[in-house]
Formats: structure tokens, sequence, C-alpha cells
């Protein structure tokens, strides 16, 4: 069983949960996620470290309402209990001294690029970090990043914060001004991530993306989580979940995504009628 | 003997098939105490054959379980004294009672199978171990603790088993497991119907029992370190599986409705998908699957299958009846049930509709050529004969790899080049101090073998622990 030691939501559909997972927590690496269960009849979600503390024994994640498990997390509060979390699954980030490093974080990709952008900066990296959202109350870790970043550029869609237009406007302005870029790294949802890859292909950027797969285990074990990266079948869980941009098949994986929609929704309006 | 033969098995009553495909409960039904002794008092008692040590059935078994010495007590009544002589020799026999196949092991070495049906064997192990749990496990006493730690990696039969036995010799034991369950492919991949995990959690019970610590949910090379558990037990022991699913790379092969054997089971069994939404984890089944191979995964697949809720629940595969890897029994109950067998049949690709699902699948004839180095006839595609096979949901059950997860994450553990960890007869790895058994060094085998392994591990362990140098001249027997 594993603590839920505070609860915060960043917006009405989104929330943080620091948890008490020491192991975890002594592992951890920016870029990887856990796997977690809610209780006896949960399915196994996959959620990217926001952040953990090896001091406190802790780690945190950002979770979306977007089905029904994901619903039923933040309906949990502050003292009670996750039956399992396991992980910190997936290989790390390559983190090196690249020179400068753009981290673009798209809806709650940007808890997840949060890290990285840590992780780039304290390996000696010029960070560039451009994070955006559909509209202002979507935006999270502003001032987080802000700290951490040499520069900061923020875009809404509906133009209600920051720069009006995608992070992928942004950063085609960078290339288009002769910024010279060493590496990019995405993390948000499938279309941000193909719009980011197709931006910086002509330029010869190398190009990361986070991947997020449905998975059920997370340690190899179901190939659930297959994706085509350079026409080579591969599993996000362990041999992701970052990727070169330029290689993956994201039109694979956002068909891959839908294949239980019909289910989330049974399950999402079952849940409105009260769960057994 | 003085027994008069009695040529055949007494029957076991079973679920009907018509029925059964509408439910995941057990498929046989087990025996009542009278038959039982009936089904015991068959065996002729038979002396060890001429240069041999032990009766033919005794040699088949792959742990030499006293067959002939628990069935006279059977036959008698003594259900306590005939179980406990079972459990000498094997700590898991309500699950072999019902997944080993005899037919190929004591059953099909038994005299009497010779001319006859042989004497159900299993079918009184199982019953044997229903008789016990069902009466409550005696909790065994508890030697003095040796003040030495083992770290077992896994809780599949061959980690249960190398945990149990180390217990039983007063050691301190902790199993590590990935998952949120213990029981490795008996809880995710072995179906309900086949083997209820209420079973399997009971034999788990019955190792907590002895003293073994369980810790779920620690992926070992990923929350710690193979080198940590070395540096915190003075013993290790790794029973990781063959839990890597292969896939024929085929074009479509990622479509939208195709799984991997491990999914599609994992789903179901682990995730209990078969009662969603009841539970959380869907499971996406069309009206007609196929699922390609024959072994007995495969067989759990197609039956699997049908329970939810597809129409019709084809085999597809390569070669030919005689060459089908499963289980005689699991065939038969795939056939009563309705799978359909498409043999001689190779799929070349998938092909899939807008929306990236899978449609059809298009395969080739084949027939079966000179024989491979298997011995098994090898089959050749017939050009030309290609058709497709119109399909909603494909389940791809053709074998699993060693789980690279370990080995890839310790440094001088070394692996055969089939990713399987070298180890010699013992079990002991190319690292001092740590053992590895089951599917982790064989590759997909059975639970006999694999608790086999965690057993003689054990006791190498135990001899380590006791002051047994490690040996200098390390041979692995599986490279
Ligand atoms: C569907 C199916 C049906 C089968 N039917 C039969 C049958 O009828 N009869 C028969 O005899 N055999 C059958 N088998 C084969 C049999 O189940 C295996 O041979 C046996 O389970 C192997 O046991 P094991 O302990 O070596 O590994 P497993 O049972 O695979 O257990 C390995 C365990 O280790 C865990 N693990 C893996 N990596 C790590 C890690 N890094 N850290 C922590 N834990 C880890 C896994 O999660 C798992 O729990 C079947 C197999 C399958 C898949
Ligand atoms: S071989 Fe068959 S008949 Fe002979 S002792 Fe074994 S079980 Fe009995
Ligand atoms: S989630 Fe099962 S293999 Fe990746």
């Amino acid at each position: 069983m594993f603590k839920i030691l505070s609860k915060k939501f960043l917006c009405p559909t989104v929330a943080k949960f620091e948890i008490e997972a020491p192991l975890i927590a002594r592992k951890a690496r920016a870029g990887q996620f856990v796997i977690l269960r809610i209780d006896e009849r949960g399915e196994r979600i996959p959620l990217t470290l926001n952040d953990w503390s090896e001091e406190r024994g802790t780690i945190t994640v950002v979770a979306l309402e977007a089905g029904a498990t994901t619903k039923r997390l933040l309906s949990l509060r502050e003292g009670e209990y996750l039956m399992d979390v396991v992980g910190p699954l997936g290989r790390p980030a390559e983190v090196e001294r690249y020179g400068t490093v753009v981290c673009v974080g798209g809806g709650v990709g940007i808890a997840c690029i949060y890290p990285e952008v840590r992780a780039f900066k304290a390996a000696g990296n010029y960070v560039i970090s451009i994070i955006g959202s559909r509209t202002k109350d979507l935006l999270m870790f502003e001032e987080e990043i802000r700290g951490l970043s040499d520069e900061l550029y923020v875009t809404t869609d509906d133009g209600s914060y920051g720069q009006k237009g995608f992070v992928s406007d942004v950063l085609r302005r960078l290339i288009e001004e002769g910024r010279k870029l060493d590496l990019v790294v995405a993390v948000g949802p499938v279309p941000m991530m193909k719009v980011v890859a197709e931006v910086t292909r002509p330029h010869g950027i190398k190009t990361i993306v986070s991947l997020n797969p449905i998975m059920v285990d997370g340690t190899g074990m179901c190939g659930c989580c297959r994706v085509e990266v350079g026409g080579k079948t591969r599993f996000a869980c362990v041999d992701g979940p970052e990727f070169d941009a330029h290689q993956v098949d994201f039109d694979l994986l956002a068909a891959r995504n839908r294949r239980y929609l019909e289910e989330e929704r049974r399950a999402l309006e079952r849940l409105k009628e009260g769960r057994a | 003997m003085t027994s008069r033969i009695v040529p055949k098995k007494y029957p076991m009553p079973e679920q009907d098939p018509k029925e059964r495909i509408r439910n995941f409960r057990e498929v046989p039904l087990g025996q009542d105490p009278e038959t039982v002794k009936l089904e015991a008092a068959r065996c002729l008692q038979c002396r060890p054959p001429k240069g041999k040590i032990v009766p033919p059935c005794v040699e088949g078994c792959p742990v030499g379980i006293d067959i002939p010495g628990f069935l006279a007590l059977t036959r008698e009544g003594r259900f306590e004294e005939a179980i406990a002589l079972i459990k000498e020799k094997n700590a898991l026999p309500a699950i072999c009672g019902r997944v080993c196949p005899y037919e190929n092991q004591c059953e099909g070495a038994c005299t009497l199978g010779k001319k006859y049906e042989p004497v159900g064997i299993g079918r009184v192990e199982r019953f044997l171990a229903d008789w016990e749990r069902a009466r409550g496990f005696r909790v065994p006493a508890r030697p003095p603790p040796t003040g030495k730690r083992v770290a077992v990696v896994g809780s599949g039969p061959a980690g249960l088993t190398a945990a149990a036995e180390l217990a039983r010799r007063g050691h301190a034991v902790t199993i590590f497991e990935a998952l949120h369950a213990p029981g490795g492919v008996l809880v995710y991949g072995i179906p309900e119907f086949r083997l209820p995990k209420e079973i399997v959690f009971a034999e788990v019970e019955y190792v907590k029992s002895l003293g073994v610590e369980l810790k779920l949910d620690v992926v070992v090379g990923k929350t710690v370190t193979l080198e940590e558990l070395r540096r915190e037990h003075d013993a290790v022991f790794i029973g990781t599986g063959a839990g890597l699913p292969n896939f024929m790379r085929i074009p479509g092969e990622n479509l939208n409705g195709i799984y991997s054997a491990n999914e599609f089971l994992t789903r179901s069994n682990l995730m209990k998908a078969y009662l969603f939404p009841e539970y959380d984890t869907p499971t996406k089944v069309g009206r007609r699957v196929a699922t390609i191979g024959a072994g007995n995964v495969a067989m759990d697949c197609a039956r699997t299958a049908l329970r939810l809720g597809a129409e019709e629940s084809y085999i597809v595969y390569r070669r030919s009846r005689a060459e089908m890897p499963a289980r005689k029994e699991e065939i038969q109950r795939a056939e009563e049930e309705g799978v359909k067998f498409l043999l001689l049949t190779l799929p070349k690709r998938y092909i899939g509709d807008e929306r990236g699902w899978v449609r059809e699948v298009e395969c080739v004839r084949m027939e079966l050529g000179e024989p491979d180095e298997s011995g098994r006839r090898r089959p050749v595609e017939i050009p030309g004969s290609e058709f497709r096979l119109q399909v909603d949901t494909v389940v791809v059950a053709i074998g699993q790899s060693p789980n690279p997860l370990v080995p890839a994450t310790t440094p001088g553990l070394k692996t055969s080049r089939w990713g399987t960890i070298l180890a010699d007869e013992e079990g002991r790895t190319s690292l001092e101090g740590v053992w590895a058994g089951g599917d982790i060094t064989t590759g997909e085998a059975t639970v006999i073998l694999a608790m086999g392994a965690g057993k003689r591990a054990a006791a190498s362990i135990h001899e380590y622990l006791s002051g047994k140098p490690w040996p200098s001249d390390w041979k692995p027997v599986n490279a």
C-alpha cells in the first residue's frame, strides 16, 4: 500500500499527488514513469514522474482526468492509499551536455517535462523551455520551469495567456530566427509531438519525444505498449518511453491509443451512475 | 499382484462444453473419495525394473514423487499421509495435479498404460491436494533460524519452490515480485478455468506460512538492482521466467485487435477483464478470433476467446496435428468447446481497415517436407495457395523468450545466445552466490520443471550457506 501524502488540484481536471514510495524515490531519474493501481479491481495505468525526493521517500505524479480510472484517482484524498505503485520504469532520459536544449511541454506533458528541464539545466545546458496548453486554467508549473530555464515561452491555444498559438509555433520561430538548437525534447499529446517532429526534421535537429501508449505490466511482458520506431517494433515500457521523434510512427500510436475508447466510455458512464 | 486389473480410468465429471464456454469456472469437477480410492487401487505397485532403482512412473516424474507409495496410502483412505508423502517432493501439488503434462511424465511411463489406460496419477494428486486445502493446511513447525538471508527474484513456481525449501531449512527468505500478485504464469497466464486462482493463492499462503516474506511491486533491475540484493543477502535465486512475448514480425502485426498471448491472457486472468466493467481493465474480443500457434498457451487463448464471447475461435498452425505441442487433453477440450483448427497454415500478413483495426489475415497453406533438426518434418509453403481469413481479433501465441531485464542490468551475469541465464547442474550462475532456475534458464518449459529447478537450487544454496565453497571450475549446462 502506498500512502498519498498530499494532493493538490492544479486545475479542476488535473491533480498532483505526492506518494510515499521510498524505493522508487531512490532510483527515479528524469524521463521515467511508474504504474499504479488504485485498488483490487483497478487497472494498471502509467504516469510519468513529475518529481521525487529521496530524502522524503516520496514521488510526485500529475494526473489528468481522462477516463474512469483517473477520475477515481482524482477523487482520492490525502492520507488514503493506492494499492500498487511500481517503478521507476522505462529508460531514463539521456541527459548530457548538448549545448542548447529546448524542452517542450504540452498539457499535462508540462508536468513530465519539468524534471527534464531540471536535469538538462543541471548538466550545464542552456535550456529554452516552451510550455503550452489549451487555455490559461490548464497551464501548470510555469513558475517552477521559469526558475530553471534560461528562456521560457508560454502559449495557449485560445490566447487567454502568453502567446496565442501552439508550442510548435514558438519552436518554428526560434529555428527561423537562426537559433542554434542542439536538442529538442518534447512531451505532450500525440498530435503535438508529431508536429514538433515535423518542425525540426528539415533542420536535422535531434528531437526526442516521450511516448504514452496504453500499458499493462510495464516490464516488457505483454507487448501492449508496442510502437514502431524506424520501422521496427519496440516496447515503449522497456525500450522507451523516449525515442527519436523523427523515427516514430505517430499515426500508429494515435490509432493504438484509441483501442479502448468505447470501453472507457462505458466505464465512465458506470462511474457516473455510482459504482457498486 | 493380487488386485484385478481395471483397464480404464474412473471418469472424472466435467462441465458440459456448451455450458462451460459461457463461464470461467474450472472444467474438471474433481472426484469423490471413494472413486479416488478405487483409482489408486488400480496401481500394480510395480517394483523397479532391472537395473533401475525406482518404478517407471517415479522415473517419469521430474521431481521423483513416490507414486506407488502415495497411491497405496490413498487406496487405504490414508489421505493425510498420502499428501504428506507427495509434499516431501512437491510443494505445490494442487497446481501440478492440474497442469502437469502427466501423459508425458508419470502416466506416460506407467506399466498399466502399456496395455490399458495408465493409473490416473494426476487426478489422485489433485484430489489429495484439494482434500488437504479444504481442511486447512497444517502450518509446519519452523526450524531455528540460521541467520542467513536469501533473496528470491520472481514468484513463479521456480521462485516459490526455492523460497519454501529454503525457509524450511531455517533461512530468512524474501521474494521480490514485479507484478502486484504472486504466482508468475500461474496467475497471469494460465486461465481460471484450468487453474483457479484461489488455488494458487492458497499455495502462496502456505509458502508464506513457512515464514517467507513477499515483496510485490518490486522490479529487480529497476526498483532495486541484483547487485544491491547480493549485498544485502547471503544468496540470491533468480526465477524470472520466460516472459518476453515473441511476434512473427510480419506486416500489419501492430494493428489494433492483435494481441500477444501474454497481453490477452494477462488482461483476462491477472486483471480480470472478463469481469469488466466490474473490474476496470477492458479487453476486446470480436466475433472471429484467430490464435496463432498450437501450444498450451495457444489453447488457453483460443478457449479464453470463446468465453469472452467469440463466435468463432480458430487455431492457426503451420504444422500438422501430430506436431501440435499442446497437451492432448487441452487440444481435446478445445475441440469439444468448438475451437476450429486451421492446420498447415501460416499467416503472412495482416490487413487492416482505415481506422487501424485488423480485418483479415492472409495465410498460405503448407505441406510437410524433410525432417528438421528437431526431428519434426519441416513445413514448406505451397506456392499460390494464399487465402484470406476474416478476423476481428488475433492472438499471437508463438512462444516467449527469457525475460532480459535482470541480465541486462547485472554486469557479469552470463547468458546464452537465446538470452537464458547460464547455470550449472545445481543452478549456480556466473556470479558467486547467485543461482537461477525455471524458464529463465531453460526457456519456456513446464511448471514441474521450474519447481524441480527451484528445489535443486535451494539444496545447493543451503550447502553453500552451510560452508560449501563456490566451485572454482563453474561449467554451465545450458550453454
Ligand atoms: C498460458 C500458459 C500456459 C501454460 N500451461 C502450462 C501447463 O499446462 N503445464 C505446465 O507444466 N506448464 C505450462 N506453462 C509453462 C509454465 O507456466 C512455466 O514453465 C512456468 O510457470 C515457469 O515458471 P518460472 O517460475 O520459471 O517462471 P514464471 O512463472 O514465468 O514466473 C516468473 C516470475 O518472475 C517475475 N519477474 C520477472 N522479471 C522480474 C524482475 N525483474 N523482478 C521481479 N520479478 C520479476 C514475473 O513477474 C513472474 O511472476 C504455461 C505457460 C503459459 C504462459
Ligand atoms: S507404473 Fe503405474 S502401475 Fe506401476 S507403480 Fe507406477 S502408477 Fe502404479
Ligand atoms: S506494457 Fe507490457 S510490455 Fe510494455
